[in-house]
């Protein structure tokens, strides 16, 4: 995977993953370009589009697009599949998730992100696995904050 | 100073604002509190300052600011911290920026952290965007950590080789030990990520993947694994819609692929499993389609006996009736990739195909549409054009183009008559005509000279269309040259049409003002020969071109004028139709052999012998023979051909010397007539009457054994350097001599073009005579000489002859 951008209806960004290196211009010009691209396209359409020399996999859950660039070789069908999971994982988290949830903690999606993608590729593919090690990250978080002076009980 | 906002506060606060301006306010203002803070090294709040910072650059301002305090954080001892540092380092300190490099140390650390969290913190951030640099000074590190026991780090530290080997491929020998024993894990993360890095290594290197293939018998091991995988029960974690840990199976499926590529043994002994996956994953929900997906795409790659290759043909073909757009998709670029290799196989879907070129999807359309033209054959060729024209009228214009020209190269191929054949070329150019490629017009004009029955046909179907539509340019080209060549066709057959031809004419010469000379010229010049009542009103309108802007149509012009006033006894001679065209090959640039149709009244057979292209080994014959080192051979053709490889000696000269003006449609006009010199360089692109035709003395540059060869000259007047010579070979004794040839070469300084002949044949007692155009670049003014070799058969016997010609009238060289 190239990168993995989340955008809302209007065109937002929520989330931007970049899985290879590219100038701050030229990531706002990708995305303002495909983002512009995928929300012409219409309701009924495939989900896989080829874009500049990229293939591109999108799917809309509720108000948001989760859209990733895959190369050549890459499986699109499998790809629907891995945003899927993501999408899972999110909804696992945070209980039913919604597009706020995303605004709000966007630094807590970027982390599971992280722990289900590395480098653009799947590096675990149990659900509860990816759930666990952030449940354990989180406590590690909160038993430093505990530590500390009460009155700053939520250190973000 | 009071604790700086909260992230979540600070995000709710941005969203309250109603306007563009007032984001930017609100932004500004908290960016000025941050820096601030920054300035103050808060280490308490330096972590909710960079998120707040990372969210503000998420809605696209700048943050560069940060980026120092990423650092700070990465490098602190709390796990908080470091958790927002490497957030941030991901997010402003990709390679480009110059502190990316100071991140190194703290990795390394990390990397080394009693804590897997941080470890994996460290491993993630490097994965993803670590520098060259970088990944060598820590590439030991992720080795190491590549053996550990920790199954949670095992599978970071291999996407992270797997990033490292992308950034620095020389460093790939490094991991080979540690992946060894990956494959044996039962761990589901570390399997999947050790496919990959083997994957990876095979992609980069042909020696790594035969390694993998005959020492570590990687092929035996996956295939048990993927089994494993299918027969195994329900597994609750890694169960997707029934299916057990489809990535890993895809993942797999890749891996095999690569490595079955091209090996017999290999694709062999994953034959089973093959099957075994195509027919028995439930094809029901996305899931098991995208592992059939690239089950077919490994079956299609590897050498698989032919049962499996059918197998994966059905599995697509299923795949095109799929309700899911996405599998239908998915199917066609498939079967694009495999109709050269399994056409009949594909052929039994065909129908399903060309369905989908109705779909609404526009990536669908193409790829179906694609798919048609490449399997469009002789005995589908009928339905399928019918199919593909409808698509052609209804489809977007993004897809003309490339729908009309794969009609064309169809059409050409597969035509089952010469009719259908112009019908539908007339009917692209009628429904589509503005998106044709500028070369299907010399083709199609070079078609409809060649079926030489379909004229009358042909132009009266053309100019019917002219008269219903004349703003496709290509066919209006098309029509007007047509009606040109064949007009007398068009105006025998309906007498009543004469009075609206005068009328066309001119309402085709007004739109044909800004068009391509060849359109011009021809309707004017032919329409003449049709009706002496039409001369007046045509001599009008070419004077008014006489003094326009476009150089060539002025030329043209005057060219014309004068053809109309002091050669008026010649033009029916000269305004014969023109002779067909020799088929060249239909890919290269447009080739047009003919000219305006200057046919030699002498010769009756216009068909031109097949000097047109030479075989390259003939030329160097010739050099060979004439004892090379200072002649340059010659190219016998008034084609621009792509120079043929022979050696290389071969010269395109036809690049160097102007040849008529114009774009490559143009005809080139070039053909010798037994006229006098001066007025075929008339009708080529040097200006007419320019009075210098008598200036050289005619000579003779060969006579013997019956045969006399005379050259006469004129300078080509746009290039001074180039003098043009016609021969003139005339025969006296009693028999014919046929199969004449006549080649020339000359010294390296010059350069040499040889126009096709008129004829091959020498008619005896001086009865008539062939005539050639040399025609001469002499840049540096040096005395012309020549050899020449003449081959021909006279009385039944070869004859050959070589000659020096030295007795150039100096004024042809100076």
């Amino acid at each position: 995977m190239q990168f993995m951008l989340l955008f809302s209806r209007q065109g937002k960004l929520r989330l931007q993953k970049w899985y290879v290196p590219q100038a701050d211009k030229e990531k706002k010009k990708i995305t303002r370009e495909l983002v512009q691209t995928v929300l012409a396209r219409k309701p009924k359409m495939c989900s896989f589009l080829e874009w500049r020399d990229l293939k591109v996999v999108y799917k809309r859950y509720a108000s948001l697009y989760f859209c990733c660039a895959i190369e050549d070789q890459d499986n699109e069908l499998i790809t629907l599949e891995i945003i899927h999971r993501y999408v899972e994982l999110l909804d696992k988290y945070f209980g039913s998730v919604c597009e706020l949830d995303i605004i709000f903690n966007f630094e807590k999606a970027y982390f599971i992100l992280d722990e289900f993608l590395l480098g653009g590729e799947a590096q675990e593919t149990s659900k509860k696995n990816v759930l666990k090690a952030i449940e354990q990250a989180d406590l590690l978080q909160e038993s430093e904050t505990t530590f500390a002076s009460s009155c700053v009980k939520l250190i973000l | 100073m009071p604790a700086p906002i909260r992230l979540r506060e600070l995000i709710r606060t941005i969203r309250t604002a109603r306007t563009q301006a007032e984001e930017r306010e609100m932004i500004q203002k908290e960016c000025a509190a941050i820096r601030s803070s920054f300035r103050e090294e808060d280490n308490t709040y330096r972590c909710r300052n960079v998120a707040k910072l990372l969210y503000m650059h998420m809605l696209g301002y700048p943050a560069h600011f940060g980026q120092l305090e990423c650092l700070k954080l990465i490098a602190s001892q709390k796990f908080t911290d470091k958790r927002i540092g490497y957030l941030g380092a991901m997010l402003l300190l990709d390679e480009r920026q110059d502190v990316h490099l100071l991140m190194t140390n703290c990795i390394k650390n990390d990397l080394n952290h009693s804590t897997q969290y941080v470890q994996g913190l460290a491993l993630c951030t490097l994965g993803c965007m670590g520098s060259s640099e970088m990944c060598r000074d820590l590439a030991g590190e992720v080795e190491k950590l590549l053996k550990t026991s920790n199954s949670y780090l095992r599978k970071k530290a291999a996407l992270c080789a797997v990033h490292v080997i992308r950034k620095v491929p020389e460093l790939m020998e490094m991991f080979l030990p540690a992946t060894k024993n990956l494959l044996s894990e039962k761990n589901h993360g570390v399997l999947h990520t050790s496919v990959v890095l083997l994957t990876e290594m095979c992609e980069r290197s042909p020696d790594m993947l035969s390694h993998f293939r005959k020492v570590w018998l990687l092929v035996p091991q996956l295939v048990r694994i993927l089994k494993n995988l299918i027969m195994s029960g329900y597994s609750p974690e890694h169960d997707v819609s029934g299916i057990s840990d489809p990535f890993l199976q895809v993942r797999i499926l890749r891996l095999l692929r690569i490595l079955g590529r091209s090996d017999d043994d290999s694709s062999e002994a994953m034959n089973d499993i093959l099957a075994q996956v195509a027919t028995n994953t439930e094809t029901s929900k996305n899931v098991g389609n995208a592992i059939l997906y690239e089950t077919v795409l490994t079956i299609m790659d590897i050498k698989s006996e032919s049962g499996l290759r059918v197998l994966a043909i059905n599995i697509l073909g299923r795949f095109l009736l799929n309700n899911d757009k996405n599998i239908r998709y998915v199917a066609l670029t498939s079967l694009l990739k495999t109709v050269q290799t399994d056409h009949n196989a594909v052929q039994r879907h065909r129908s399903t195909i060309v369905d989908c070129l109705k779909d609404l999807d526009v990536s669908i359309k193409r790829r179906a549409m694609e798919l048609s033209f490449a399997l469009v054959n002789g005995n589908n060729i009928r339905g399928m054009m019918k199919e593909l024209l409808y698509f052609l009228d209804s489809c977007d214009p993004e897809f003309k183009a490339d729908c009309a020209s794969g009609v064309f190269l169809a059409a050409e191929k597969y035509a089952p008559s010469k009719r259908w054949h112009i019908d539908t070329i007339m009917r692209v150019l009628t429904t589509a005509g503005s998106y044709v490629r500028d070369d299907s017009v010399p083709n199609l004009i070079q078609l409809i000279t060649n079926s030489v029955e379909m004229h009358a046909y042909t132009v009266q179907r053309l100019y019917k269309a002219l008269l219903d539509d004349i703003s496709q340019q290509p066919l209006v080209q098309v029509s007007s040259w047509c009606i040109g060549e064949y007009g007398d066709l068009l105006v025998s057959g309906q007498c009543e049409e004469e009075e609206p031809i005068q009328v066309t004419e001119d309402e085709v010469l007004d739109v044909l003002e800004g068009l391509l000379l060849s359109n011009l010229s021809t309707p004017v010049t032919r329409g003449y020969s049709l009706l002496g009542e039409i001369l007046n009103r045509i001599k009008k309108v070419v004077s008014v071109y006489g003094s326009s802007i476009d150089v060539e149509l002025q030329q043209r012009a005057v060219e014309y004028n004068a053809l109309f006033k002091k050669y008026d006894h010649m033009r029916p001679a000269l305004l014969e139709r023109m002779p067909i065209m020799e088929k060249t090959a239909s890919n290269g640039p447009t080739e047009i052999v003919q000219t305006n149709g200057e046919t030699e009244p002498s010769v009756p057979d216009t068909k031109h012998p097949p000097l047109v292209t030479q075989p390259a080994n003939q030329a160097n014959d010739l050099l060979d023979l004439l004892g090379g080192n200072d002649v340059v051979p010659v190219i016998q053709t008034t084609l621009p051909t792509k120079p043929a490889s022979a050696g290389g000696e071969l010269l395109d000269l036809l690049g160097d010397l102007s040849l008529s003006g114009g774009p490559a449609p143009a005809p080139v006009p070039s053909v010798p007539v037994s006229q006098p010199p001066f007025l075929l360089d008339g009708l080529s692109s040097q200006p007419l009457f320019t009075d210098i035709a008598a200036v050289i003395p005619p000579m003779t540059a060969y006579n013997k054994n019956g045969l006399k060869i005379e050259f006469t000259f004129e300078r080509a007047n746009p290039n001074p350097n180039i003098a043009v010579i016609t021969i003139h070979a005339t025969n006296t004794t009693e028999a014919d001599m046929t199969e004449f040839v006549f080649q020339a070469a000359v010294p390296k300084t010059f350069q040499l073009q040889l126009l096709s002949p008129s004829s091959n044949i020498v008619p005896a007692l001086n009865q008539g005579s062939i005539t050639q155009i040399i025609r001469v670049l002499n840049p540096q003014k040096q005395q012309l000489r020549m050899r020449v070799k003449l081959t021909y058969t006279h009385k039944g016997l070869p004859v050959q002859d070589l000659a020096e010609v030295n007795n150039f009238p100096p004024q042809s060289w100076q």
